[in-house]
């Protein structure tokens, strides 16, 4: 009877369980590896759209801000306002923001990209900023004076010398909104954060999910080195 | 090789910045005929570099005109004007990201030359400035500062363009690769007869770089605008005389050789000659003691009294015929090895070291008085320079 009470409470993957051994681990809500091995098909979806959700708020976000990042260093009062306003959007708690948008957005993904898109901004675009303004004023003079147009300058000259800044500020969003998606399940949009939220008392549920985000973090941040190494064969040429 | 130089003319050029009295570029005329140096020279603040980057438009004139080629640059855009005139500046700004081919390459890319004339264009480039062809991979932080130097002079010249502007392009080097970087350059120079703006703040580096040489005072003035010589020996005011400094007569000899000036006649004499003949000959000369030389006209002492006692010269000398100068030798040079054997009087020796004449004390003064037309200057003056 007691047992039934159990099984009633129970996931639905919990009916999977046969070791009576495994089945108190599961009960005392403890960490059980082989019920992560028999139950970890269900945190493939949610961690797919985990990646959906990353890589397509990091891909818009990246060219919002790259852009502003370009017209704020070109026309330089647009720098102040639009810090200020990326800035805001950086401070509005994520909660939050997610919550606001669903009376205008509604429930899913759109919602969850919009809140997570404006957190991506502050960070790329500061940096986008700062990398081009540490270019040093010498080389953009040498290229004016041989005849680069103001366009062919930022692009072949100032972009490509900021990247190591531009790069980085890229390596901090992307983790910054790893973990910020975690909470798209607010504005009902999945992730693995809803499997968190859904058993977070269960330790085996809350490691193997919380360890797929961070998986997902560092394989992010991997990959972004890795273009910065691909993009600046000038970096390795000099320290060898 | 080379495109034709171009002549370049200021006509009453004014800069003034908004919100300042004093124009930074005051009413400032110049023609700088093509194929020549011209250096802007002047202490800091004295806009000789806001005068060069009106040249290429880097600045915009507030009024007056500068030609080039007779025709007005403010009727180009600013970037196809830029491609034509190469660029050198004294931080070089060569671009860390691209190769030291990409680098120089930069300009003909932007004329849209084909890739394989780009390709020739960088290995005669590298070539020319004695850089090995496989530096062409190289990034520019792998350079010294010195072959970083020579890749910025080649990137300007990768164009072939008739005018180049080059502000203090040496000032970051130290003395020693300073030096020498000038004398190639101007051996370069003599080959490729560019027309050039050389702004610099050293007056040393003027006189030696210069065809022509304009002196700015502060607010953009110009005080003279005259060859080295003619600086040096005419200065129009007390700021010009101040500023090419108290030993201007010195750094007159520095653009003479000692074939330019009048030498004395000496008395050369040889062992066992008629000491008759040898009197007769002193008679002529203008120096009273004879120079005893070998068979082959090199010196070997100046003759002693005894020497000269009997029918026939012996060898007995006052003294060795210490220093010897050459023909080519910078006056400069030749007056100091004078003062520093204590002598007032040195042999002239040709390249095969036979006595040419006689350099004094007195010469050399009389030296200063030549006119300065006849002094060679810049370019000029390389032709004949052995690296230093």
């Amino acid at each position: 009877m007691s047992q039934a009470a159990v099984l009633a409470q129970a996931p639905e993957g919990f009916f999977t369980q046969r070791d009576p051994e495994d089945l108190d681990c599961v009960a005392q809500n403890g960490f059980c590896p082989s019920w992560i091995v028999e139950n970890f098909d269900r945190y493939v979806d949610p961690f797919f759209q985990h990646v959906y959700l990353t890589l397509v708020s990091l891909i818009i976000g990246f060219a919002i801000a790259f852009t502003l990042g370009l017209l704020a260093h070109r026309q330089r009062w647009l720098a102040g306002p639009l810090t200020a306003m990326t800035s805001v959007l950086y401070t509005i708690p994520s909660i939050a923001l997610f919550l606001m948008l669903l009376p205008l957005t509604g429930r899913g993904n759109t919602t969850a990209l919009i809140a997570l898109v404006a957190y991506t901004q502050l960070i790329i675009f500061r940096n986008v900023v700062n990398g081009l303004r540490q270019v040093p004023p010498d080389i953009v003079d040498a290229a004016e004076g041989m005849g680069l147009t103001p366009m062919q300058t930022l692009l072949r000259v100032e972009v490509p010398m900021a990247l190591p800044e531009i790069l980085a500020g890229l390596r901090i969003a992307a983790s910054t909104i790893v973990g910020l998606a975690t909470l798209a399940f607010f504005a009902g949009a999945g992730g693995l954060g809803a499997e968190i939220a859904a058993q977070i008392n269960f330790k085996s549920n809350v490691v193997v999910a919380g360890g797929l985000a961070v998986l997902l973090a560092a394989g992010l941040d991997l990959a972004v080195l890795g273009i910065q190494r691909a993009l600046m064969p000038w970096r390795r040429a000099v320290a060898a | 090789m080379s495109s034709e130089a171009a002549s370049l003319e200021l006509r009453e050029v004014v800069k003034r910045y908004p919100g300042t009295d004093e124009p930074a570029v005051d009413n400032l005329s110049l023609e700088v005929p093509a194929g020549e140096i011209c250096v802007l020279v002047g202490p800091s603040g004295c806009g000789k570099t806001t005068a060069m980057r009106m040249v290429n438009r880097m600045i915009d004139i507030t009024d007056g005109d500068i030609l080039l080629d007779g025709g007005s640059i403010t009727e180009r855009s600013p970037a196809e004007l830029r491609r034509e005139i190469g660029y050198v500046i004294q931080q070089i700004g060569l671009f860390p990201h691209r190769t030291i081919g990409d680098n120089i390459a930069v300009v003909p890319r932007l004329l849209g030359w084909d890739k394989q004339r780009v390709s020739d264009r960088v290995d005669e480039l590298l070539e020319l400035i004695g850089l090995d062809a496989e530096m062409r991979e190289r990034y520019p932080a792998q350079l010294s500062g010195g072959q970083r130097q020579r890749v910025g002079v080649a990137r300007a010249l990768a164009g072939d363009p008739p005018l180049m502007l080059m502000d203090e392009p040496f000032g970051a080097i130290d003395p020693i690769n300073r030096e020498r970087l000038q004398n190639e350059f101007l051996r370069l120079q003599a080959e490729l007869r560019k027309t050039i703006v050389f702004v610099t703040h050293d007056i040393d580096e003027a006189i030696k770089m210069g065809d022509r040489i304009a002196v700015l005072q502060k607010g953009g003035k110009l005080a003279q605008f005259a060859s080295p010589a003619e600086l040096l020996t005419n200065p129009v005011s007390p700021f010009v005389e101040d500023f090419v400094g108290a030993d201007r007569a010195l750094k007159r000899l520095a653009l003479q050789r000692v074939r330019d000036i009048d030498l004395w006649k000496g008395a050369l004499c040889r062992t066992g000659e008629s000491t008759a003949d040898v009197r007769a000959r002193l008679a002529d000369a203008d120096l009273e003691f004879p120079l005893l030389v070998d068979g082959d006209g090199r010196p070997l002492g100046w003759l002693s009294e005894r020497g000269m006692a009997g029918e026939r010269v012996m060898e007995d000398l006052r003294s060795r015929a210490e220093p010897t100068v050459e023909m080519d030798d910078i006056m400069r040079d030749a007056l100091s090895d004078l003062l520093a054997n204590q002598t007032m009087y040195g042999p002239v020796l040709d390249d095969q070291g036979r006595v040419q004449g006689i350099l004094s004390l007195r010469a050399i003064a009389g030296a200063l008085n030549i006119r300065p037309e006849d002094v060679p200057s810049g370019a000029g003056l390389a032709e004949t320079s052995s690296p230093s």
